[in-house]
C-alpha cells in the first residue's frame, strides 16, 4: 500500500493484490475476498469493481456509469468515491 | 430447523504438531497425533466439499501447517475450488524451498505470529530459541515473493507494553494489516492466564494506543484488534454466532464449529472419514445444540442483541461457570459477570507464575508422544 490515503477523482483505482472478486453462486451474489474478509457486494458495487483496472481514473468510472444508469454525474462520482475510499482504508483497493 | 446457510470458511488444523511452545495457544490440552492425522486425499475431499456447500476462504492451520509436507498440493487444491487462501503459521519452517511452490500454488494471503519485538523475551515466549530471527527473515520472504502479509502480534501481559513498537515492526516488514490479537482465554491459553491476562488498566491504554495508529496509519496499514471480553460488557460474537460461519476441521477429522468446542464435554463430533461435511453442517448435533437462539435461556431469551452476539462464546460459558448453555459471563447481564471480572482482576495484579508450554509432554494424562 503506497501513495496518498485520500481518493481523487484522478486516482486509478485497482484491486489489492491479495483481493480477490469472485461471483459466489451459493448466495448469488459477487463477493470481495480478503484476508479475514469477506464483503458481499450489491450489484453497483461490483459493477464499480468490475471497472477498477488500475488504469480508468475514479473520474471516468463515475462518467461511464452516470452515462449507463443515466444518472447525475455528481452524484454519481461521490457515491464512488465514498466506496472505494471505505475500500481503500480497508485495505482491499491500491490506487 | 430449518436448513442454515452456507459456511463462510473453513478453517483446516492440518496438523497438531508445532515446533513452538506457546504458552496461549489455542489447541486443546489434548494435542492430536501425526498418526491420526487426515491424508492428502481426505482433505481435498474436505476441501472440495466446503467449496461445494458455500464456503469461500479457507485458513491452513495448526499447530504448524508448514510440518505438512503436502501443504502445497492442499493449496492448490483450495485455490483451484475457487477458495480464497491464507496461511496461518508460525514461520519458523519457512524458506525459499518452501515459498516457490506455495506462491505457485495460488496462496493468497499469509499470517505470521509474533511473540514480541524484544527477540528475547519473544522466545522465551515460544520456548523456541532463534526463533523470533527466523520469523522476520521469514516475513520478509514472504514481501520479497510478493505475497501479501498479515502480521498476527499475540498480546498478553507480558509484551503489551511494547505494543508501539509492534506495530512500528509490522510497518517495517511491509505487512498489509496487523493483528493485535491480545489473548483468548481457550485451551492453553486458560491454563496459562494467569501468566497472561493484563490488567484492565493495560486493555484501555492498547485501546488507546490502536486507536491513534489506525489513525495515523489510515491507508497503510490495516489494523484489527482483539481485546480480552473479561474487562467488556457485552460479549463477542464469537464465530459470528455457533455453526453459523465456520467450521473448523482437526488433524484427525473431527468437525467442530469452533476451534475451541472440545472443551464442551457433552457434545460429540462427527468426523469427515465418516460422514460428509455438508450433512455434518447441516444435522450433526454438535451444530446444531446452539444455532440460533431457540437454545436460550434469560437473560439471552429476551434481549434485544440475541441476534447480534448470539449470547456469546459458548466455551467461555462452559470454561467459567460449567455449562455451556449459560450466558456469557463476559456479559455484565449475565448473573456470574462479577465473578469473572474479580478473576481477572485477581489474576493481572498477581505476580505472574511460569508458563505451561504447549508440548505433547505436558498435555493432561496422554500417553508418550508418537
Ligand atoms: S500458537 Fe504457538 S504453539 Fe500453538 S500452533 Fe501456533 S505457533 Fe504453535
Ligand atoms: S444477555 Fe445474552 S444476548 Fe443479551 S447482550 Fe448479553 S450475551 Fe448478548
Amino acid at each position: 500500500m503506497s501513495a496518498s490515503a485520500t481518493l481523487t477523482a484522478a486516482s486509478q483505482p485497482g484491486l489489492s493484490p491479495h483481493a480477490r472478486l469472485r461471483h459466489d453462486g451459493a448466495r448469488g451474489g459477487w463477493v470481495l475476498l480478503g484476508p479475514e474478509r469477506v464483503l458481499m457486494l450489491d450489484e453497483i458495487a461490483a459493477e464499480i469493481l468490475t471497472l477498477c483496472d488500475g488504469a480508468a481514473s475514479i473520474g471516468a468510472i463515475a462518467d461511464a456509469l452516470a452515462q449507463r444508469h443515466a444518472a447525475p454525474p455528481a452524484a454519481v462520482l461521490n457515491d464512488v468515491l465514498e466506496m472505494l475510499q471505505d475500500l481503500r482504508d480497508k485495505g482491499l483497493l491500491t490506487a | 430447523m430449518s436448513a442454515p446457510g452456507p459456511p463462510l470458511a473453513l478453517l483446516a488444523e492440518l496438523t497438531h504438531r508445532c515446533p513452538l511452545g506457546c504458552p496461549y495457544c489455542s489447541n486443546p490440552l489434548s494435542l492430536e497425533r501425526v498418526r491420526d492425522e487426515l491424508d492428502t486425499t481426505i482433505w481435498q475431499r474436505v476441501i472440495g466439499e466446503a467449496a461445494a456447500l458455500g464456503a469461500l476462504q479457507i485458513h491452513f492451520s495448526g499447530g504448524e501447517p508448514l510440518v505438512r509436507a503436502d501443504l502445497a498440493a492442499l493449496v492448490a487444491h483450495a485455490h483451484a475450488a475457487g477458495l480464497y487462501t491464507n496461511l496461518i503459521t508460525s514461520a519458523v519452517l519457512f524458506d525459499h524451498r518452501r515459498l516457490a511452490p506455495l506462491k505457485h500454488a495460488g496462496l493468497d494471503h499469509v499470517q505470521i505470529s509474533l511473540q514480541d519485538t524484544a527477540p528475547d523475551n519473544a522466545d522465551r515466549i515460544a520456548g523456541y530459541a532463534g526463533g523470533h530471527r527466523k520469523k522476520l527473515e521469514a516475513a520478509r520472504l514472504v514481501r520479497g515473493a510478493g505475497l501479501a502479509l498479515t502480521i498476527n502480534a499475540v498480546m498478553h501481559r507480558q509484551n503489551l507494553a511494547r505494543l508501539p513498537e509492534m506495530i512500528d515492526l509490522a510497518l517495517e516488514l511491509g505487512a498489509g494489516r496487523l493483528e493485535v490479537a491480545q489473548v483468548q482465554y481457550y485451551g492453553w491459553a486458560l491454563r496459562n492466564r494467569p501468566s497472561l491476562i493484563p490488567t484492565r488498566a493495560e486493555v484501555a491504554a492498547a485501546v488507546a494506543i490502536v486507536a491513534a495508529a489506525r489513525e495515523r496509519l489510515k491507508g497503510r496499514l490495516v489494523i484489527d484488534h482483539v481485546v480480552p471480553d473479561y474487562y467488556a460488557k457485552r460479549p463477542k460474537a464469537c464465530m459470528g454466532g455457533w455453526a453459523r460461519q465456520f467450521i473448523n476441521i482437526t488433524p484427525s477429522g473431527l468437525v467442530l464449529p469452533c476451534h475451541a468446542a472440545q472443551g464442551i464435554p457433552t457434545l460429540r463430533f462427527e468426523s469427515v472419514r465418516e460422514r460428509p461435511l455438508a450433512e455434518i453442517w447441516e444435522r450433526s448435533e454438535a451444530f446444531e445444540r446452539f444455532r440460533g437462539t431457540a437454545w436460550m435461556a434469560e437473560p439471552c431469551r429476551s434481549c434485544e442483541r440475541r441476534e447480534i452476539d448470539f449470547g456469546g462464546c459458548r466455551c467461555q460459558a462452559m470454561a467459567i461457570l460449567g455449562e455451556a448453555g449459560e450466558t456469557d459471563p463476559a456479559c455484565a447481564l449475565s448473573p456470574h459477570h462479577a465473578r469473572l471480572l474479580a478473576l481477572a482482576e485477581a489474576e493481572s495484579a498477581a505476580e505472574p507464575p511460569s508458563f505451561t508450554y504447549r508440548r505433547y509432554a505436558n498435555a493432561p494424562s496422554e500417553p508418550a508422544p508418537a
